[in-house]
């Protein structure tokens, strides 16, 4: 019975050092931000700048990781290219979060009728295969940075909702917020007092796996040649460009590639420290 | 339990009509202008005429939605625009050989992961289990075309022992074979890291329960509370966690074929795409979204009616 | 002869999650005889489950068997490799958990979960297990279908009879029995007791049996081993325990149990006009539609009518399924009503508490059962505490402060809890936090929603005479829902006796423990286990026709399970809430002095 056995909910807060797989994991994902929000200016040379006349310019003190098809410094690209992959993939997301957060949590308390009614939608467009749908939107409506934007929202937006709406009924069916509905606090003060300080840690795990859900999904579509366009470049469009030398064995398009997943390797490193083996079960059933 | 079925059946006939509805009016309703969307900017002013004649595009929108609906339905997916070809006949070879690709996948990844998942759940946090763990963790933060670059330096560059791509019309059964590798083990990685991770997790969450010791203390051996007690009740979960992934195949091949220039319902997309091909790029879209759909929804009839408590009620 | 089970100098250590290891169990010895019933009584905590599941060689994940001799019929256990405790386990020694549903799994039929232990160890199969299988049903007074169908389709009470059917079918030498009828209702827990008793008896094994409640226990066992924090306090023959018990927890246990004051009131108090009143009150379990509370349905509450007077307690009882909850729930606007009327000082409270105005939702407070969910585990005590002063009297943070420690102070907590969080609080602590929340706002009406029952016994006694003391110091009038008939008669001054969401008796406490009573009133007094032995037998003899559990949907709900039942009209007619003296009124057809002569011979029978 009570007292020592069963606790509330809550996942023990994490007060020593993060696990050696965690810390590589941080510091992937503050090196990610660093250059999302400083790359062009660490950059050595500009986007556009040939070095070589040459395609695939071996590796060399002015190119680090060599050159790319047209001759251009592949580290620099990177370093341009980075805030795009990661703002575009960090602007999709946000997005999607807020607004499937939002749905999520009201519809949760709300319930009743409009709860089954939101739900069956969700349950509609949740079984919409999320990469094709990406596909055949940004094929009939363009690749402009607001239609990605948009469309990738729309994919997040009813997982995120459908997580967000769990993770509340969970957390609502305990008596502490039934005391606070008691005593007639607004549906707002419980969403904010009540429930979301419960919410935070399973709520962040979904935010970065919906990040890294995003980072592959644009990279795709760049490299498919759908994602963004030139002159604008991001690490998918990167590897795109340089295929043709993957044939002739140069690697100039393994480094963008690689790039993504160490990032992604990254978040996901954070998240499995953040929500546990537990927290990232939920979202992770619910989300793909 | 009947009420259970026909319930998900509607759910199911609903969302075929607004992926069809989606599909329409990502591709023919909601873009400014079609026909400049096909032809470019330089298109004459006859040449879009006739566009907008074959296609009826100077209908209202909901009168071309059920013109298109319909004849779909009654299976005519229209001629491409490209060389006039009857799409089902364009759809007829790639469509076989998207099917073999995915069989070949599925076939090698679901008992591989489903044996990987239960072992792991066995032995919890053990050796093998921890070192699992972190291998799936990274494989599945990879885009599939890291993989699939990978795979082509080290076998086809380098070791050249496998095509780089595959060339069309399967000559032997050792020819197919050969051809088929790299795309498959491509597939397999991005699929099975998943799989591993969520069957282990399913299996996981369903040892947790108390009637799992309630098994070990009336003596049972380590391999009878998996697979007796344990499995039977995480089949519901394991089963949409194999129709989620499978449904990820769908998509996951184009990226896939692409790379492998593999002729596939994938690559037609990305063609119809690139060439405009407004009747074609619809029906394959339709089509692979439609197989997702149908998939994910069998998967989540057959997981309800395993579960005891739904088939008999009280 | 060599007794069954020899632990000696037992020591188990836990890992608490931080880093390093504590030791729960300190040096326990415990022999167990052929045939003998050795008790474990103690608080959750005390370590019990982990010594009994010692027996069987087991330590629960995060936990350690680290030193001691464990002897089964003189085998080391200890010393035993997997194949070997595998052998022990189910065969020799069985173990039954506390409810059902940690016991059995819900994808497999009932027949072959009892079965399983006898096919696992080869000792039967086929159409011989088959026979064991239904030789045990029959001994367990199982139905015999129940073989083919799957858990969820069996109730409570045979649910547990299935668990120890299982763990009965290889014969084994030695039962563990792990708080077996803690979840259960008082009056199925009386079935499960005698088919338990039945099983030890007739099987002549030898039965290590856990509990906290010492009343329970006292029917069943032949010793009583006493634990507390991991060591052993006391131990000797059940009588012995029971009436000259040695060491001052021991006394403590027996107290809680069988509390030496029973202070009923005699009248009840009768305010010019009540506080809150209840008419006609009817509520389902149907959500809200789109339209206003859904039509029809399953009714929880039936046309309810009850009042609360002034700085008055009354306390409402009743069993699972009862609308017991429910009815607190209604009165505090948190579920809706179908029809009927709630005033509170005479003024009509609004369906739901979102429309009520503030006023009216600050002079009616809840406390919840559960302590551990009733906090917000991210917010800090005083927070917790602060709020409702800052909702309802918009207080200044200084002044909140000092009201806090108050409060704190009069819950009898440290100020300096007011810095923690729940989850560093004990279950009781939690509760004590709850209490001062609801006081928080200086209400008129508690609303006290089984708080004592997620409580260990001593806890809960505790929690109870806090509840007293504060209603002395201040007015304050109570909702008093329990389950426990006998506990609330400690602080109620009058009860209503609900069954199936309607009410069957109400009046004074005195009045209502004093015959006639309702029937069910009497059953749900007889049903409390009571130290002296025999109890049990008496108890099992007073349980009605059936055991049938379904509420009747026309005339009395009670008809089905009524040993006085009157054929022809019971189950037609609703009989009237009859008013006998001066506020107390049965609802039965049977006439007052026909109650009392049935009820006043030592067992309840017809009088036809």
């Amino acid at each position: 019975m009570s007292a020592g056995e069963a606790t509330a909910q809550a996942i023990p807060r994490p007060r020593r050092l993060p696990p050696p797989l965690a810390c590589i994991g941080l510091a992937i994902v503050a090196i990610g931000l660093i250059m999302a929000l400083l790359g062009p200016f660490l950059a050595r040379h500009g986007a556009g700048e040939l070095i070589s006349e040459r395609p695939f310019p071996a590796a060399s003190w002015a190119l680090p990781f060599g050159g790319d098809h047209l001759g251009r410094d592949v580290l620099s690209r990177l370093l341009h290219a980075a805030p795009v992959t990661i703002g575009l993939a960090l602007g999709a997301t946000t997005v999607g979060f807020v607004i499937g957060l939002t749905v999520g949590f009201f519809t949760a308390e709300v319930r009743g009728n409009t709860d089954t009614m939101i739900t069956w939608i969700l349950d509609i467009l949740v079984s919409f295969p999320p990469k094709l749908i990406a596909l055949i939107a940004i094929a009939g409506l363009g690749s402009s940075l607001p239609i990605l934007i948009a469309t990738l929202g729309f994919v997040h937006a009813p997982r995120v909702a459908r997580v967000a709406r769990a993770v509340a009924m969970n957390i609502s069916a305990m008596d502490f917020v039934e005391a606070a509905r008691a005593r007639g606090e607004s549906v707002l003060a419980v969403m904010v007092r009540e429930i979301w300080p419960s919410a935070r840690r399973p709520m962040a795990v979904e935010f970065g796996l919906r990040v890294t859900f995003s980072i592959l999904v644009l990279s795709s579509l760049s490299f498919l040649g759908l994602g963004v366009q030139p002159p604008m470049t991001d690490w998918g469009s990167m590897v795109r460009e340089n295929m043709s030398g993957i044939f002739l064995g140069t690697p100039a398009a393994l480094i963008p590639a690689l790039a993504i997943g160490i990032l992604t390797v990254g978040i996901n490193l954070v998240i499995d420290w953040i929500g546990g083996s537990s927290g990232r079960r939920l979202t992770e059933e619910l989300s793909r | 339990m009947a009420s259970l079925v026909l319930g998900r059946l509607l759910l199911g006939a609903v969302t075929l009509l607004v992926a069809s509805l989606l599909v329409f009016a990502g591709t023919q309703a909601l873009p400014g202008d079609v026909t400049t969307a096909i032809l470019g900017n330089e298109a004459t002013p006859e040449t879009r005429a006739a566009l907008v004649e074959r296609l009826g595009l100077d209908r209202p929108i909901h009168v071309q939605y059920f013109e298109w609906a319909g004849r779909f339905l009654r299976g005519d997916l229209g001629l491409s625009l490209v060389n006039d070809v009857p799409v089902s006949r364009l759809l007829d070879l790639r469509l076989k050989n998207t099917f073999i690709l995915a069989l070949a996948t599925i076939i090698v990844v679901v008992p591989l992961s489903l044996f990987l998942g239960l072992l792991c759940a066995a032995y919890p946090n053990g050796r093998l289990d921890s070192s699992i763990s972190v291998v799936s963790l990274f494989l599945i933060s990879l885009p599939e075309f890291l993989v699939g670059i990978i795979l082509v330096l080290l076998f086809a560059v380098y070791w050249s022992v496998l095509p780089a791509t595959s060339i069309s019309g399967f000559r032997s059964f050792e020819h197919l074979v050969r051809a088929l590798v790299l795309p498959v083990l491509t597939l397999t990685f991005a699929i099975l890291a998943h799989m591993v991770r969520m069957t282990r997790a399913a299996m996981l969450e369903v040892m947790r329960a108390p009637y799992i010791e309630m098994a070990l203390l009336k003596g049972a051996s380590r391999s009878r509370i998996v697979l007796r007690h344990a499995l039977p009740n995480a089949l519901g979960p394991i089963i949409n966690v194999i129709a989620l992934n499978l449904g990820y195949l769908i998509s996951g091949v184009v990226v896939v074929e692409v790379i492998f220039a593999y002729r596939g319902l994938g690559k037609l997309l990305v063609e119809a795409i690139g060439n405009r091909d407004l009747p074609l790029l619809q029906a394959v879209a339709l089509i692979m979204v439609a197989a997702y759909i149908v998939f994910t929804l069998l998967a989540d009839i057959v997981a309800r009616l395993s579960n005891p408590r739904l088939r008999f009620k009280q | 002869m060599r007794p069954v089970l020899e632990i000696a100098g037992l020591v188990v250590r836990a890992d608490d999650g931080k880093g390093s290891w504590i030791d729960t169990i300190r040096n326990v010895d415990l022999t167990v005889s052929a045939g003998e019933v050795v008790a474990l009584i103690g608080e959750s905590g005390a370590g019990k489950s982990t010594v009994a599941l010692a027996a069987l060689g087991y330590a629960r994940p995060g936990t350690r068997l680290v030193e001691g001799r464990i002897l089964f019929d003189g085998q080391d256990v200890r010393a035993l490799d997997e194949r070997g405790l595998r052998r022990l386990r189910g065969r020799d020694a069985s173990y039954v958990a506390q409810s059902a549903q940690a016991a059995l799994n819900p994808a497999i039929p009932i027949g072959a979960q009892i079965a399983e232990p006898l096919l696992i160890h080869g000792i039967a199969s086929g159409t011989e297990a088959e026979a064991r299988i239904a030789s045990l049903i029959g001994l367990l007074d199982l139905p015999v279908g129940i073989v083919t169908r799957f858990p969820h389709q069996a109730s409570g009470g045979q649910q547990q009879r299935i668990v120890l059917a299982m763990a009965m079918a290889c014969a084994p030498r030695l039962l563990v029995l792990d708080e077996p009828t803690t979840a259960l209702d008082v009056t199925t827990q009386i079935e499960v007791l005698k088919a338990i008793r039945t099983a030890i008896r007739g099987q002549g094994s030898a039965a290590i049996y856990v509990s906290h409640d010492l009343a329970v226990v006292a029917q069943i066992a032949d010793r009583i081993v006493v634990m507390r924090h991991g060591a052993i306090v006391e131990q000797g023959p059940t009588a012995e325990i029971v009436e000259r018990p040695k060491q001052p927890y021991t006394v403590t246990l027996i107290d809680a149990v069988r509390p030496r004051d029973r202070r009923l009131t005699r009248e009840a108090p009768r305010g010019p006009a009540p506080l809150l009143a209840l008419r006609g009150v009817n509520a389902s379990y149907e959500q809200q539609g789109w339209f206003g509370p859904a039509r029809g349905g399953n009714k929880v509450l039936r046309d309810i009518d009850l009042t609360v007077g002034k700085g008055e307690v009354l306390a409402v009882v009743g069993e699972s399924g009862s609308g017991k909850s429910t009815l607190a729930r209604v009165v505090a606007g948190l579920h809706p009503r179908l029809s009927g009327d709630i005033a509170l000082a005479g003024t009509t409270l609004a369906d739901r508490v979102r429309r009520r105005p503030l006023e009216q939702r600050r002079r009616i407070q809840i406390i919840f059962q559960s302590p551990d969910l009733s906090l917000n585990p991210e917010e800090r005590v005083g927070e917790i505490i602060g709020r409702p002063r800052q909702l309802y009297f918009n207080e200044a943070r200084t002044n909140r402060d000092a009201h806090t420690d108050r409060l704190l102070d009069m819950v009898g907590l440290p100020p300096s809890y007011e810095r923690r969080f729940p989850a560093e609080l004990s279950g009781g602590e939690r509760q004590r936090v709850a209490i001062a929340r609801a006081f928080a706002a200086e209400p008129d009406l508690i609303l006290c929603d089984e708080i004592l029952s997620s409580l260990d016994v001593v806890i809960a006694a505790q929690i109870l005479e806090l509840m007293r003391e504060l209603k002395r110091k201040s007015s304050v009038a109570y909702l008093f829902i329990s389950h426990d008939l006998v506990t609330v008669a400690q602080i109620a001054d009058r009860i209503a006796v609900l069954y199936a969401g309607t009410v069957l008796e109400l009046g004074a406490t005195s009045a209502v423990f004093t015959p006639p009573h309702h029937p069910y009133t009497a059953l749900l007094m007889a049903a409390v286990p009571q130290l002296r032995r025999g109890w049990l037998d008496d108890a099992f003899k007073l349980r009605g026709p059936t055991a049938q559990r379904r509420a009747a949907p026309t005339g009395c709900p009670f008809q089905p399970r009524c040993p006085l039942a009157i054929p022809g009209l019971c189950e037609r007619e609703l009989p009237p809430l009859r008013e006998q003296t001066s506020g107390h009124a049965i609802r039965c057809h049977r006439s007052d002095a026909e109650l009392r002569q049935a009820q006043t011979s030592p067992v309840q029978t017809s009088p036809n």
